[in-house]
């Protein structure tokens, strides 16, 4: 608004309400920020992202975590590595479908060429020949194609349950459920033990990534967040984002 | 031509041909140092690494000592650890004391060992390949990929280098990327908290206190 237009017309008069909101919604957030331990501008929502954060690490302690332990110790590694390769075949049907979104060729030949490989003769997906083969995956979602096209990613979240993301990523979830294949399984108990298994199989596989993560990190917390976001950063940009880190 | 002057011109010559090597030695080995292309040290260095890893149970067992004396005999003189830690401390660092600033490299560099440690039982059959350099020959810091392939999907591992002031003294990693994420980045608002809160001191009393469980625990 420049200084001619002082007369307060409708428009005008709505501009300046929405001006006032906004100020006031500025000062709230402010006030947020400073009631939070440090105030990250990539975090405005750090003490309800803490208070997440602590409750999922409660619930990884007392259930995930021997979950996985036990699973780990229960099963060869051999049943365990056809597990593992038999979602990551599931996967790699929205692995496809969102590396055609980015128009990333290469990718997408690629992907597509493991979903076929594995598929017919990896037993279904339990051998992983086409990484044998040297047909590399490239892990893409939703948020992440979001991302190729500009969308920022907006402040960082930490979901109950699900653990660190973003608001763009996280409010995309409902797309990257319908693009999981599991979530077409029919009957109920089947697709809920499938996903649980899945859960319980990734976190085995992380059993030495977070006994690392709670040696290295003064602060669990903004490790974990700060790791995050540089790691969604580098995969939105396939290992070459923008220059960052010093 | 009498026989003590044809001796007094063969020692004349011994000494000039001595002198000659040793200068040529000289002269070539400070210039092939210098001469390294950044790539060519990340590659050699960590090849070197990764053998002598494997070929040591008690490393790969995580026998924090002989890994100590791996990273300071092999890797510590091709990194700029002082920057690497300044760089985490951040802004306040240009206020530390000198003895602070030691102090904290010490538990940066233990803090960072003592962690890795229990990690290099992992290592097995793998080889590191170091993807095409994309920088100037005039460039003063350079960045270096590579990728770490064994069993499942490759590791991406990324180095960032300077090159030092002077000739000879080559090139000095002072970043490293692993999966994307840089390790210096991810500890700088860690710190940050603690000396907002307690000062340099009380960073440092953090750290020690945390390498000292992480040392209990083994």
């Amino acid at each position: 608004m420049n200084a001619r237009s002082f007369i307060p017309g409708p428009t005008t008069r709505l501009a300046i309400h929405a001006r006032r909101v906004g100020a006031a919604l500025v000062v709230a957030l402010l006030a947020g920020c400073a009631a939070a331990p440090s105030n990250n501008p990539k975090d405005p929502f750090e003490s309800f992202n803490r208070s997440v954060f602590r409750f999922n690490d409660g619930v990884d302690t007392a259930v995930l975590r021997p979950a996985a332990t036990a699973y780990r110790q229960a099963l060869p590694s051999l049943v365990r590595t056809g597990i593992g390769n038999f979602f990551g075949n599931l996967g790699d049907v929205w692995n496809f479908a969102n590396s055609v979104l980015q128009l990333r060729l290469q990718a997408s030949a690629e992907n597509f060429m493991r979903l076929n490989v594995n598929t017919i003769f990896g037993l279904g997906g339990l051998l992983d020949i086409a990484t044998e083969a040297g047909i590399e995956r490239h892990n893409e979602d939703f948020g992440q194609t979001l991302g190729r096209w500009g969308v920022p990613s907006g402040p960082y979240l930490v979901l109950p349950l699900l653990g660190p993301s973003t608001v763009r990523d996280a409010s995309v979830l409902p797309i990257d459920r319908a693009g999981d294949p599991l979530t077409y399984v029919d009957g109920g108990l089947a697709r809920g033990s499938l996903m649980v298994l899945r859960v319980v199989d990734t976190r085995s596989n992380f059993l030495r990534a977070s006994q690392l993560l709670d040696d290295a990190a003064l602060d669990k917390y903004s490790f974990t967040r700060d790791a995050h976001l540089q790691r969604r950063a580098n995969d939105v940009y396939d290992g070459n984002p923008p220059e960052n880190g010093e | 031509m009498n026989p003590s002057l044809h001796r007094r011109g063969f020692h004349r010559l011994a000494l000039a041909s001595v002198l000659l090597v040793g200068a040529v030695v000289a002269g070539i080995r400070p210039a092939h140092a210098a001469d390294e292309a950044p790539d060519a040290l990340v590659k050699r260095l960590s090849t070197d690494v990764l053998e002598t890893i494997k070929a040591d149970k008690s490393i790969k067992a995580g026998d924090v000592q002989k890994i100590m004396v791996l990273v300071d005999s092999k890797i510590m003189p091709n990194v700029n650890f002082q920057r690497m830690t300044a760089s985490a401390v951040g802004p306040a660092w240009r206020q530390a004391t000198p003895e602070q600033k030691s102090r904290l490299q010490e538990e940066f560099k233990t803090l960072l060992v003592r962690s890795y440690a229990g990690a290099l039982d992992q290592v097995s059959d793998q080889s590191v390949t170091v993807r095409p350099f994309r920088g100037g020959p005039d460039d003063k810091e350079v960045l270096i990929r590579t990728e770490v392939r064994g069993q499942g999907d490759p590791v991406q591992l990324d180095y960032r280098l300077e090159k030092t002031p002077g000739d000879g003294a080559g090139w000095k990693v002072y970043n490293i990327n692993v999966l994307g994420v840089w390790l210096v980045d991810t500890y700088r608002s860690q710190f940050a908290e603690e000396i907002s809160g307690k000062g340099l001191d009380g960073l440092i009393a953090a750290l020690a206190a945390r390498n000292k469980t992480n040392g209990s625990r083994r």
